[in-house]
């Protein structure tokens, strides 16, 4: 299928399969039950699944396969956003045009920085694509205000030309949409004591997600992927043999640029909004660590990672003390207390000590990362693996 | 001409702060190879013993006064500090005016004893693996560092004052033959720029000229060979690690008069050290200490109003800048060696 | 595939399908639910954790737990401590890091997850504006925390978001001839200002209102949001013949500079044969105890402040004080009034639909909830009332004692047109009710 061999493609409709039924998937728990507090079937937070995916799946291939550790990637996000949100302003609210125009602006300006940085290797190139984030995101938040509008970020308003649309005359905004369809329509179907809401932005997402998984694929089974992973294992040999690697490094960081583009992209689809925040060093440093914690290298790893990093910001954070004692309410009142005031330095607004203190964990006991607890677990309730195996390549492999 | 003088006497604090660290993170790097993204924290940890010092100083009971209201209008509480009742309300001020630098006695051996336990207890495991994953562990251990401390002392910064001496600040343009007030500078900020070139020179004297640092530095240039020839190389990396933690420390606890600590200021000086580390150079102590003083001085200059009239906003990312150019045109920093890091 | 799915969904809520009583997540059950959206990390997180208790407190009132708080002093007479139109109040909370992203993420998952009415809280503008043009696309009304820029009831203004708190111009409408009266007319003045937009609407507002006393600006320099240690900045200062120091500066920026003015003894100078005065904008309490003795005598302003006398904040201080242990914070004091606000209009209107609230929050007057007789103008959903001018104690009794009224500057004196230069720009649009 898709030129893929079976196991890729089975790893392919599996994920397929997957994003599909997530919001299904992700709403395990019954309204209203003390454990529906862990849903995470709704359309913002799936929306966040599945770009943060896109982005970690495109840092995988500069990462994951040439070694190369940028810690500048959410400029090329940043970029992205903005460039749609210019999009929305000037010319149509249709996300087609938006998303084009974010990838390629993105992949313009990883092909400059990519150019420059490459030069150098190892942590003197992380630097350097650090140093051009921090700059991009200085600048975006202060002396670029009149592009970005700085601190309060980039937004719509009702005096925008939208030249292909036309003025909007009924005071409101308008939607971001795919020919009509706007990215905000859910339909919300009551079930089995659960709602269900099927949004088109996520859907929207989720195939785009599943086209940049795709070639993802395709890279990593390609000569090029093949030429990448060279880069990787001995740079030095490679240009002893009279290879330039330069250009495939290249490659793989525009490439890369790109996938955050579309992802930085997407997110102002989804929400019309670009701020600088989005540039700041610490979003490069998420991705990095999503694409270690899922396991770097892999193919699923990074999608793993990012879903994780992104179900405890969102789930856990909102977890206060209120909704603790409700839980431990069947508990005599001393030992109510107790339990709640040992869990609460944990959830909600220590929600960050939880997610470091796992960091730590997954590292240190699953060195091939989140993917590789994936394999273990499979490994003990079935002996035989299946066709949704990613074996080609192993997880415990190191990142480097 | 008196501007310069007074950003370079600036950017010379700035900088001591910027060398101290990177220096720290150059010695773990160099002995151990490994990437430390929890040093921010360290310098931060470093800044709450001052606050913990002053703090137990002022450890206090309270007794109800009747004659005082509170703001919900019940009898105050007033407090008195155990410490004025022990030696004498005179000492005990005295002794609370100078807690920064007392805290130095509590911040050496805390540091060390930190260094220890990471470096025993978790960085050690972490020698073959991948760079990638040492930066995962160290971030997730940095992220707990901080929110514990958060837990304990709150997210507002806490104040811990310099010694009444040194409040205020000399004027060196009177000295130098310029208009007063021209040239101010604050003494405790003198203080830290002297104290950081002690423990500069105490660091490297002890890697000069002891036996041990030596080894250390035989060590750091080829580890295998020092092990073939049966020195017992990690129990010096641990020592190595502790001594970087506590240069970490002292900087961050005599910080505090400076900038008021407060949680998350390690990471705010993490981006930052490992700039200094990377544009000084992988693996080079020297190369650590010089470009942090260059870059501190550098960025005084670049917020000097006649610059940025020229360049608006360059004093955001004049840092930056100047890291691209050195790495672009010197390609292992300043004095890197070949072959650290760059695989 | 995906795509087939939606080409025929059965239930839109899209804003094409508006119907008079069909509106964004309408209250089915007996409890109707707050999203209280406030940063419990990063370094606003003490301010985030007091706006929840207050939040938590205004709750408990509303459902009739506790004394009652400013249930009793409020003008309006409709709360009675049985929730809100017979449904009891329940809430959310979540972190939004001071980031604006962070911010529309966590208000999202309130209001498609958790099904919240109304979103508020926050501590920076950028978080506010952010958060207020998500509510007005969803149809869901937002009650602003703390955020002092102009902009958000200026140029980003929105028909379903309000705010209570202050802004720039009102700072300085009310510093300027408090400023006159302590440091005379004829100042130089110099400006340090944080290099993002609140900064420089603060820094304008400063410029502009203290004009009209004879101050005139030297120098306005921009300092970088990042950064941590202003020396190269303050030090130059007293040689550019200037005698006041404005800092424009909030939260961190503004504890670092000004300990580093005081550091380098600018307040023992003496400049032009004047002593040399250093002024910060706006004042808030967890500030002023992170910069510690440094704000001793500094003057600045503030939305509100729990020593002032009248029965609102008596009322409201006491019973935080009961329960928390020590005084509430103006960020507090803010996001408490909101949130009764916000059922006070709901009760007025006798329904949760967001556009019958905008109604009865439109040109709504109250008292007793504070800051005297009060206004949320029609015209840019801007409270108006009071602004207190204050200065750092002398001599604190304690560590919630650090700052004293100066001046109370009367509604009148800090009052605008909605044309105001400062604030032109944006539209309100129209109410969103989101169904």
């Amino acid at each position: 299928m898709f030129r893929l061999d079976r196991q890729d493609a089975g790893l392919l409709v599996f994920v397929a399969v997957i994003t599909l039924f997530a919001p299904i998937l992700l709403n395990p728990f019954a309204e209203g039950s003390a454990m529906a507090q862990f849903n995470a079937g709704y359309p913002d937070l799936m929306q966040r699944f599945v770009i943060f995916a896109i982005f970690a799946i495109g840092f995988n291939i500069l990462f994951g396969l040439t070694g190369y550790l940028s810690f500048g990637h959410a400029a090329f996000l940043g970029i992205g956003s903005y460039s749609a949100v210019w999009m929305f302003k000037l010319l149509s609210m249709n996300v087609i045009p938006a998303v084009l125009f974010s990838v390629i602006v993105a992949g313009v300006f990883s092909l400059v920085i990519g150019y420059v940085c490459l030069r150098r290797s190892g942590i003197y190139f992380s630097i350097l694509t650090l140093a051009f984030a921090q700059m991009s995101f200085s600048l975006a938040y202060s002396v670029l205000t009149p592009i970005t509008n700085g601190e309060t970020g980039l937004q719509l308003s009702l005096s925008d030309p939208r030249v292909l649309d036309g003025k909007t005359t009924t005071g409101a905004l308008p939607e971001t949409n795919l020919f009509g369809v706007a990215m905000n329509d859910t339909l919300s179907v009551e079930a089995l004591g659960r709602v269900w809401q099927f949004s088109a932005g996520y859907y929207f997402c989720a195939v785009l997600m599943l086209i940049a998984f795709y070639i993802s694929i395709r890279i990593f089974r390609s000569p090029f992927g093949m030429m990448l992973r060279a880069v990787k294992s001995n740079q030095q040999r490679m240009r002893f043999t009279g290879l330039n690697t330069r250009p495939y490094a290249l490659a793989a960081f525009v490439i890369s640029g790109m996938y955050a583009g579309l992802a930085g992209g997407l997110m102002a689809a989804m929400d019309p909004l670009a701020g600088a925040d989005r540039m700041q060093w610490t979003a490069s440093g998420e991705v990095v660590l999503m694409t270690i914690l899922g396991g770097a290298g892999t193919l699923l790893g990074p999608i793993l990672g990012s879903g994780f990093i992104k179900y405890f910001e969102n789930i856990f954070s909102k977890i206060n003390d209120t909704i603790l004692h409700q839980w431990f309410a069947f508990l005599p009142d001393g030992l109510e207390n107790f339990v709640v005031a040992v869990i609460y330095p944990f959830v909600g607004k220590g929600w960050l000590l939880t997610l470091g203190m796992l960091f730590m964990l997954v590292v240190i006991f699953l060195p091939g990362g989140l993917i590789e607890g994936a394999q273990r677990l499979r490994k003990l309730f079935a002996r035989t693996p299946t066709g949704a195996a990613d074996r080609r390549a192993p997880a415990s492999k190191p990142a480097e | 001409m008196d501007g310069l003088i007074l950003q370079t006497l600036n950017g010379l604090d700035k900088g001591s702060a910027y060398a101290m660290i990177a220096l720290g993170l150059t010695l773990i790097f160099g002995t151990l190879g490994v990437v430390n993204f929890a040093h921010g924290a360290l310098f931060m940890i470093g800044a709450f013993c001052a606050v913990v010092m002053n703090g137990m100083m002022s450890l206090s009971y309270e007794t109800i006064d009747p004659a005082q209201l509170d703001f919900l209008g019940q009898p105050m509480k007033v407090e008195t500090t155990y410490l004025s009742s022990w030696v004498g309300p005179d000492l005990s001020a005295a002794l609370i005016d100078w807690s920064v630098p007392l805290s130095l006695l509590l911040t050496v051996p805390v540091m060390v004893l930190i260094g220890f336990v990471m470096e025993r207890g978790l960085i050690k495991h972490f020698y073959k693996r991948p760079h990638a994953d040492q930066i995962l562990v160290t971030f997730g251990l940095a992220i707990v560092l901080q929110e514990v401390i958060k837990a304990f002392f709150g997210a507002n910064p806490i104040q811990t004052p310099a010694p009444g001496m040194f409040e205020g600040s000399f004027d060196f343009g009177v000295l130098m033959g310029f208009d007063p007030n021209a040239i101010i500078y604050p003494y405790w900020r003198m203080v830290y720029f002297v104290f950081s070139l002690l423990v500069i020179g105490a660091v490297f004297a002890f890697l000069q000229f002891t036996t041990f640092g030596m080894v250390v530095r035989a060590g750091m240039a080829d580890r295998e060979t020092v092990g073939l020839l049966g020195i017992n190389i990690d129990r010096r990396f641990t020592f190595m690690f502790g001594l970087a933690a506590a240069v970490a420390g002292v900087a961050g606890a005599m910080y505090g008069p400076i900038n008021a600590p407060n949680y998350h200021m390690g990471m705010d000086f993490l981006v930052l050290s490992f700039v200094v580390v990377v544009v000084g150079g992988m693996g080079s102590l020297p190369g650590a200490v010089l470009a942090g003083f260059l870059l501190g001085i550098v960025e005084s200059f670049a917020s000097l109003n006649e610059v940025k009239m020229f360049i608006p906003g360059i004093d955001q990312i004049i840092i930056f800048v100047i890291a691209i150019v050195i790495l672009l045109t010197r390609p292992r920093g300043l004095m890197g060696r070949r072959g650290v890091m760059e695989e | 595939m995906a795509g087939a799915g939606l080409a025929m969904p059965t239930i839109f809520t899209g804003a094409s399908w508006a119907q008079t009583d069909n509106y964004r997540n309408k209250p089915t059950g007996d409890t109707v639910t707050f999203g209280f959206n406030v940063p419990l990390s990063g370094p606003y997180a003490d301010e985030g954790a007091d706006e929840l208790r207050a939040y938590e407190l205004a709750v408990e009132h509303l459902n009739g737990q506790g004394d009652g708080g400013m249930l009793n002093t409020f003008s309006s007479k409709t709360l009675d401590g049985t929730g809100i139109l017979g449904k009891k109040v329940a809430f959310v909370s979540g972190d939004t890091q001071t980031k604006a992203d962070a911010a529309r993420a966590t208000a999202k998952s309130m209001i498609e997850k958790d099904g919240a009415v109304v979103i508020t809280g926050g501590s920076s503008s950028a978080e506010a504006v952010a958060v207020q043009a998500l509510c007005q696309e969803a149809g869901i009304i937002f009650m602003a925390g703390l955020t002092h820029a102009n902009d958000t009831t200026g140029k980003d203004k929105k028909a379903n978001g309000f705010r209570h708190f202050f802004n720039c111009y009102m700072s300085g409408a009310a510093l300027a001839p408090v400023l006159a009266k302590l440091y005379g007319n004829d100042r130089r003045v110099y400006h340090l200002t944080a290099d993002y937009n609140w900064g420089w609407s603060m820094q304008s507002s400063i410029e502009n209102a203290t004009k009209a006393y004879g101050w005139e600006s030297v120098q306005n320099v921009l300092t970088p949001l990042a950064s941590t240690d202003f020396s190269s900045y303050i030090a130059p200062v007293l040689n550019s013949g200037a005698d006041v120091l404005v800092l424009n500066h909030y939260g961190g920026n503004m504890v670092n500079s000004l300990t580093n003015a005081v550091q380098f003894g600018l307040r023992d100078k003496q400049v032009n044969g004047k002593n040399f005065e250093i002024v910060v904008p706006l004042y808030s309490e967890l500030m002023a105890q992170g910069a510690g003795e440094n704000v001793r005598g500094i003057v600045g302003s503030s939305n509100w402040f729990w020593q002032l006398q009248d029965p609102g904040t008596a009322a409201f201080t006491k019973s935080f004080g009961t329960k928390y242990g020590f005084p509430p914070s103006q960020a507090a004091h803010t996001c408490y009034v909101q949130a009764l606000l916000y059922a006070d209009a709901a009760n007025r209107a006798g329904t949760f639909n967001p556009c019958a609230i905008v109604e009865a929050l439109e040109g709504f007057e109250f008292d007793g909830m504070g800051n005297g007789p009060t206004l949320y103008r029609a015209a840019d959903h801007q409270c108006f009332k009071d602004v207190l001018v204050m200065k750092g104690k002398e001599n604190p009794a304690n560590k919630y004692d650090l700052l004293e009224l100066v001046e109370v500057t009367p509604v009148a004196q800090v009052m605008y047109e909605p044309d105001n230069p400062a604030f032109a720009g944006g539209e309100l649009g129209t109410c969103n009710p989101g169904a």
